[in-house]
């Protein structure tokens, strides 16, 4: 380095140093752009949705036009309900075809699966809802909470496909030749060994796309579709908070723009715990492998 | 079956390894004895895990590996067990200790029974016990059971390993360089497992160490380029071998 610099002029050591400045400013600029608008969104929710939120928002349905008050309890209850469809079909698949790739298939097998993984990712989350309004929606001659959470299910699944088999990756081949060895079966030491391990990070893979899902729109729009009471049964259309937000944002009343934003506010909340809950546990996990 | 008699507990016929199409290990013919320890020594690469591996099937995990000839375990084709009834009866050890990291010292002890749905907790502790002392291991952990394996050193580890295959009362352990990640002293006091145990195992032990070789073999195995170039008893192979290349290696002349 020294010996490096006396080579040079001081004219040419001074534009490094600039350059290098403008470098480093460069970035700490494209840092704080990256989370202004997180900064942004965040404040201005709080702002704009806290003021009409109330213990009615959280019990009362929504109110026709011109009427006072009212909730989103129905969309509340309906974005838990799809949800918790949505991980029913969306865990165990992704889980099992992530197991599959990781520890059985032949490799050509497993590119193909992870390739196609991969780009069912990339497919706008509309075209998950058209396909499931096609498959489902139509034959079924009705919009649905099944289907609604079908879509969801179906845009969970490559998410944990991909973090389950990366995670089985990470488990050292040590741990499963020691369980083999001691006369246990593979699919037990998949199970009880490999599983195991890979826990913490499959859950955190989860829950990002548990995060992920519940601020979907565009496929409930086809799917779940939305109404403003509670929904009696699985094959009834079904509210959801993103779909009630876009309603109320959409509309020309006041009242519902504060709705939506009070909508948006929850929806961000529930996204930022679930961010939290996966940094406690992946937190947990490095201490644990320290 | 009594476990005493000096019958073969493994024999091998023409036995080949290949990885790819490329042979590692080519025609082993080898006969080794109940309640005997048996060394194999030879020099980096020239196939001892191989061989071991195959003795457990444990090449069945490995994809484009290919095993041909004939193995008979305890007076059983190999080919008639499934995996899991040949491991229970041939345990292995490996270089480097591998205990569950997520579980008790005491649940990585019972782990051989506890995965293979044997869920009877009175038995459990006996079974630890009597596994943690013939491993040498109980006075040092009995009052730390339930704290997490790997809170142990090194050689504690590798006998934790040890009680873990004993537990599950194999008839023949495998030994791929037990020792070969651990201190001196932890690895004398694995030797002295080893040799306690002698009368109740057959141990196939793989080495770097010729000391070691000496001290805890009764028959020792030379393996060159893939082919094992000489066998007989230890006393002989390392101070009146037939091959001259046995000597050389023996003597530190390559390696
Ligand atoms: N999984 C594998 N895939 C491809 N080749 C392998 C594999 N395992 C071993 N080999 C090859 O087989 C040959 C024998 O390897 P092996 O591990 O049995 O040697 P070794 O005698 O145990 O050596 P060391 O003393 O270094 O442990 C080597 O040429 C090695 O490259
Ligand atoms: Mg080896």
């Amino acid at each position: 380095m020294e010996l490096n610099s006396i080579t040079y002029s001081k004219a040419k050591l001074r534009r490094r140093k600039f350059v290098n400045a403008l470098m480093l400013s460069l970035c700490v600029v494209s840092a704080l752009i990256t989370i202004i608008p997180l900064i942004y969104i965040f404040f201005y929710t709080t702002g704009a949705g806290l003021s009409s939120l109330n213990l009615d928002f959280f019990t009362e349905l929504p109110k026709p036009v011109g009427e006072e008050g009212g909730g989103m309890a129905n969309a509340i209850v309906g974005t838990l309900i799809l949800i918790g469809i949505g991980s029913v079909i969306g865990i165990p698949i992704g889980i099992m075809s992530g197991i599959y790739v990781a520890e059985y298939s032949k490799q050509l097998f497993a590119n193909i699966i992870k390739f196609l993984t991969d780009v069912l990712t990339g497919i706008p989350s509309i075209i998950i809802g058209i396909f499931v309004y096609g498959i489902i929606v139509l034959p079924m001659k009705k919009f649905s909470a099944l289907a609604g959470g079908v879509a969801l299910g179906i845009l969970m699944i490559p998410t944990i496909t991909r973090i389950t088999e990366e995670m089985f990756k990470l488990v050292p081949m040590s741990l499963r030749e020691a369980s083999l060895a001691l006369g246990v079966s593979r699919w037990r030491t998949t199970v009880s060994i490999v599983l195991r391990t890979a826990l913490s990070g499959i859950i955190t893979g989860i829950l990002l796309a548990i995060a992920r899902a519940a601020g979907e729109t565009a496929p409930l729009l086809f799917t779940a579709f939305g109404n403003s009471f509670w929904s009696s049964s699985l094959d009834e259309p079904i509210s959801s908070i993103p779909v009630q937000i876009f309603n109320y944002a959409i509309s020309p009343y006041e009242e519902w723009h504060n709705k939506a934003w009070a909508g948006a506010f929850i929806l961000i909340s529930l996204v930022f715990v679930i961010n939290l809950i996966v940094r406690i546990i992946t937190r947990q996990k490095y201490e644990n492998t320290v | 079956m009594t476990k005493t008699e000096k019958k073969p507990g493994i024999v091998t016929r023409n036995l080949n390894v290949t990885f790819n199409g490329v042979p590692a290990i080519e025609n082993i013919d080898l006969e080794l004895h109940r309640n005997t320890v048996t060394a194999v020594i030879g020099p980096s690469g020239c196939g001892k895990s191989t061989f071991l591996r195959a003795l457990n099937l444990m090449h069945d995990m490995t994809p484009k590996c290919k095993v041909t000839g004939q193995i008979t375990i305890l007076d059983k084709e190999i080919t008639e067990y499934t995996g899991v009834e040949l491991r229970k009866r041939v345990g292995m050890i490996f270089q480097k200790p591998n205990p569950f990291p997520d579980m008790s010292i005491f649940d990585n002890v019972i782990s051989g029974w506890k995965l293979s749905g044997m869920h009877n907790k009175k038995f459990y502790n006996e079974i630890a016990e009597k596994a943690l002392r013939n491993s040498d291991l109980w006075d040092e952990v009995k009052d730390r059971l339930k704290e997490p394996a790997i809170s142990l050193s090194g050689g504690q580890q590798q006998r934790l390993c040890i009680a873990r295959t004993l537990a599950v009362e194999p008839y023949i352990i495998l030994m791929d360089e037990p020792t070969s990640a651990l201190d001196p002293i932890s690895t004398q006091n694995v030797e002295n497992t080893i040799y306690r145990l002698k009368s109740e195992y057959t141990f196939i032990i793989v080495t770097h160490n010729m000391q070691q070789a000496a001290r805890i073999s009764d028959v020792t195995a030379f393996f060159y380029l893939g082919k094992l170039v000489e066998v007989g008893s230890t006393r002989k192979i390392f101070t009146n071998p037939d091959e001259k290349l046995t000597e050389d290696y023996v003597s530190g002349k390559f390696g």
